[in-house]
């Protein structure tokens, strides 16, 4: 089935994330093959994914988990219940 | 390494019997995922920062309330997810934001960008701190509902289910926010994806499509 460039969009996050079913894959990459337009898409996509997973793109706070754990030490050393 | 599921509730059954010193080791590897979570949607990173300790300070309240059905990790990011939400809706800057959400369901446009002069993106452009703090700022300015979704499945990596489970909604709503998110950031950052090459000697790009 020849796709339309519109439609193969609509399908680029199942795309990455290999959830499109046999036939529709088939036709989907049958298409990037020849359209430079969707395949600049799709790989500007899967590029901003890497970029999210990246852990340099978020950093934590100097002393983060410091803090927390000071916190955190106190409460447990008050020994709160734990309820419900 | 993280602990595996047999571990962590050999851990949480310790801790409920009393060897609560241990909930520092429970939680360890999930203090980023924590924060992470609160930081991209409060949009703050003092306000995250507290949120993220009352969450840890909650989960260890609450620990008896965690049945074991769901990963620990599941039920930790649900809890910081919640706290993130209550906080998001009682900043009164987000008024203007839930009215803006909802016309952005109705009338969003969710079509990527076409990009013409676009070449296959060399590594060091990624590599760029630049281009962090521009994914960072794309992601800042997508409506909470969106936004969600794509922090839960895309940076803290959990799957579907796990995403869903935590949102409070079904796989499909997961789906179809997920992929409007990632057009939207797509369309965001295509120019500066964008490498120098020469803009493409068609004059239409639309000879291109087929």
């Amino acid at each position: 089935m020849k796709l339309e460039c519109k439609h193969v969009w609509e399908h680029i996050s199942e795309y990455l994330d290999k959830q499109l079913d046999t036939a529709l894959l088939q036709d989907i990459e049958n298409h990037l093959e020849n359209c430079e337009v969707c395949s600049a898409i799709l790989d500007s996509t899967r590029n901003i994914l890497v970029l999210t997973a990246d852990n340099r793109t978020y950093e934590l706070p100097v002393g983060y988990s410091e803090r927390l754990h000071q916190r955190l030490e106190k409460i447990l050393r008050e020994g709160e219940p734990l309820t419900h | 390494m993280p602990p595996t599921v047999e571990q962590e509730k050999e851990l949480i059954a310790r801790i409920l019997a009393g060897e609560t010193n241990l909930f520092h080791d429970l939680i360890r590897p999930y203090e980023r995922m924590v924060y992470l979570t609160i930081l991209t949607m409060v949009r703050n990173e003092g306000e995250a920062e507290d949120a993220a300790q009352e969450v840890m300070i909650n989960g260890f309240r609450h620990l008896k309330s965690f049945r074991g059905d769901a990963k620990f990790s599941t039920w930790l990011v649900t809890i910081a997810m919640n706290e993130a939400r209550q906080r998001l809706r009682r900043s009164k800057a987000n008024v203007q934001e839930s009215l803006d959400e909802e016309k952005e369901e109705r009338e969003g446009d969710f079509t990527p960008a076409v990009l013409t002069d676009w070449r296959e993106i060399p590594s060091e452009a990624l590599e760029k701190k630049e281009m962090r703090q521009k994914l960072r700022e794309a992601v800042e300015q997508l409506p909470p509902i969106y936004r969600e979704v794509l922090v839960l499945r895309d940076l803290e990596e959990l799957n579907q289910e796990e995403t869903a489970k935590a949102l409070g909604i079904n796989i499909t709503l997961v789906k179809v926010r997920l992929h409007r998110a990632r057009m939207m950031l797509q369309k965001m950052l295509a120019p500066y994806l964008k490498t120098a090459a020469p803009p493409a000697k068609t004059g239409l790009f639309g000879r291109m499509f087929q």
